[in-house]
């Protein structure tokens, strides 16, 4: 077997990109040619996050940050879903919302922050929101555009043989658009996760953001390491989960 | 059941950029005949199924199906795409079963009449696989067997096998005439395959291109016993060269106008 068809594995090339990472980080720290309290070692960035999990802290700012994801979200999901076949399949809707959807879509929805403090205060409430709003525009377009790309003869076929409005939606247009809208739930869920950190930076009594802000204002780099490790894994792990459920629900488009 | 198409007309786009597409078509087709429409590219054919398949509307004429105008696509009128029009997400029993499914027939209809039609079109073994692991003659036959499936009272069918390579296109169309006598289907074909059209139908409308319209209809009473050896025999040529050559003189294709006044000149006689 050649070298190339050996490391053609699908885990293999990935693990060893990370694996690189984490040696450079090593040997930089070790020569100590960088001031360990702006780069600390890959150990002690361990043992922060040891100390971190074992007093719960950690633990209890992943979920909050989880739990906002998922609230604003599955609010993003559930909106975006009819939003977007609405918008894909009615011509009228499209031209009514496009315009308007295409303007928000550019306003930088950190920037609704502020706002939204003034608006809901400093609690849940606006970061669930910020969310959402910042997620939506991005899984309603999406969405609308698989639902223009379903073939015709799908559809006319399913008209000829008795389909009737909902019908189509339901049976045709739905399934057809399935694997392409886990994959831009997928792919904004970047975004929604990117959000809430932004949202805990600014305000926020717990969550992986506001721990990273807590530490930069004690020079804890090692915790800032923590917080931003955390949140490259959990991504990571949604990633994934949202991927199992395609291969496992979306069989045929694979 | 009768079918009438009278004098249909269709235009697509508006004001300066409106083209006439379709001028003047008429049509009938009763229970249990087999009716062919031949022309070449771009002549109209699928835009005449569109709109006997309620898929698009008349600029103006009327289409009746029992005397009830025709105003949008139902289950009366079955359609077979030329493109593979398969779900991709479905078996193909579950492919087959669609149309019963949107219409509320019962659960054991459904499976019956699944079993059945896909036994039909042969493909009884292959009622589990998808799709892309069937190849393009057999999805054309689960889409067939879709369309009557449905229980319509005319099936269209476009080009059916317009995207097969011809060793299964003869055999598909030993089928599908096969299928027609045995179950008292009623059917239009629309084809660009003269040869396609003689072989199944009773009646063959030719079409003329720029804009789209009926020039000529002959009934082709052949014994089709066995539809190979009809491919050869000598009444079948000649009707096949008498209606080629009325085609290739609609030919309007500048290139072909070139060609042929260039073999005119050199004398020639062949093919031209
Ligand atoms: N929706 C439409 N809008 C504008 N023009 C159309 C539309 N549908 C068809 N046409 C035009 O009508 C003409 C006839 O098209 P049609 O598809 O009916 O031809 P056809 O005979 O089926 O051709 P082919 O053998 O290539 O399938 C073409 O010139 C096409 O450009
Ligand atoms: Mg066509």
């Amino acid at each position: 077997m050649s070298l190339r068809r050996r490391l053609d594995q699908p885990w293999l090339l990935g693990l060893v990109g990370v694996l690189t990472l984490l040696l450079l980080w090593q040997v930089v720290a070790s020569l100590r040619v960088v001031d360990p309290l702006f780069l600390p070692s890959p150990a002690e960035v361990l043992g922060a996050g040891a100390e971190q999990y074992q007093e719960g802290v950690l633990v209890n700012d992943a979920l909050a940050s989880i739990g906002r994801v998922l609230g604003g979200y599955a609010l993003s999901i559930v909106v975006s879903l009819p939003l977007g076949i609405a918008m894909g399949s009615n011509r009228l809707v499209c031209q009514l919302l496009e315009p308007l959807l295409g303007l928000i879509r550019y306003m930088p929805a950190p920037a609704f922050i502020p706002l939204l403090i003034i608006y809901f205060g400093l609690g849940e409430l606006p970061k669930v929101l910020l969310i959402f709003i910042g997620t939506l525009f991005f899984n309603t377009l999406m969405i609308m555009d698989a639902v223009k790309f379903v073939p015709s003869e799908l559809l006319e076929s399913a008209l000829t043989m008795g389909g009737r409005g909902l019908q189509i939606t339901t049976r045709v247009v739905a399934p057809f658009i399935a694997p392409q809208v886990l994959d831009a739930y997928r792919i904004n869920m970047a975004a929604a996760w990117n959000l809430v950190i932004v949202a805990e930076l600014v305000a926020a009594n717990e969550g992986l953001g506001k721990r990273i802000s807590l530490a930069q204002r004690f020079l804890r780099t090692d915790e800032i390491f923590v917080g931003l490790i955390a949140i490259g894994l959990i991504g990571l792990l949604i990633d994934l989960g949202f991927r199992l459920v395609m291969r496992r629900s979306c069989r045929w488009a694979i | 059941m009768h079918l009438s198409v009278k004098g249909v007309s269709k235009s697509f786009g508006k004001g300066r950029d409106s083209k006439l597409v379709l001028d003047d078509i008429n049509l009938e087709i009763n229970s249990g005949e087999f009716v062919a429409l031949v022309g070449s590219s771009g002549s109209g054919k699928s835009t005449v199924m569109r709109l006997i398949a309620g898929l698009e509307q008349p600029s103006s004429g009327t289409i009746h199906m029992d005397d009830r105008l025709v105003r949008g696509p139902g289950p009366d009128r079955g359609m077979v795409f030329q493109k593979y029009s398969l779900y991709p997400w479905l078996s193909a029993a579950d492919n087959v079963a669609f149309g019963m499914r949107l219409q509320g027939r019962n659960k054991r209809d459904v499976k019956e009449r699944t079993a059945y039609f896909l036994e039909v079109v042969g493909l009884q073994d292959s009622a589990s696989r998808f799709p892309r692991q069937l190849s393009g003659g057999m999805q054309q036959r689960v889409a067939i067997a879709r369309a009557l499936a449905a229980d319509p009272k005319v099936v269209l069918l476009d080009e059916p096998f317009g995207a097969l390579d011809l060793q299964i296109r003869e055999s598909m169309q030993e089928f599908l005439y096969q299928l027609w006598e045995r179950s008292g289907l009623t059917a239009l074909l629309i084809t660009h395959d003269l040869e396609e059209a003689l072989l199944m139908a009773q009646r063959v409308h030719i079409m003329a291109p720029r804009p789209g319209r009926v020039v000529r209809t002959v009934a082709a009473n052949l014994d089709r016993g066995n539809l190979s050896a009809l491919r050869m025999e000598r009444s079948f040529l000649e009707l096949r060269e008498d209606l080629a050559g009325c085609l290739r003189g609609l030919d309007q294709d500048p290139a072909a106008l070139a060609a042929r006044s260039l073999a005119s000149t050199t004398g020639s006689s062949s093919s031209g």
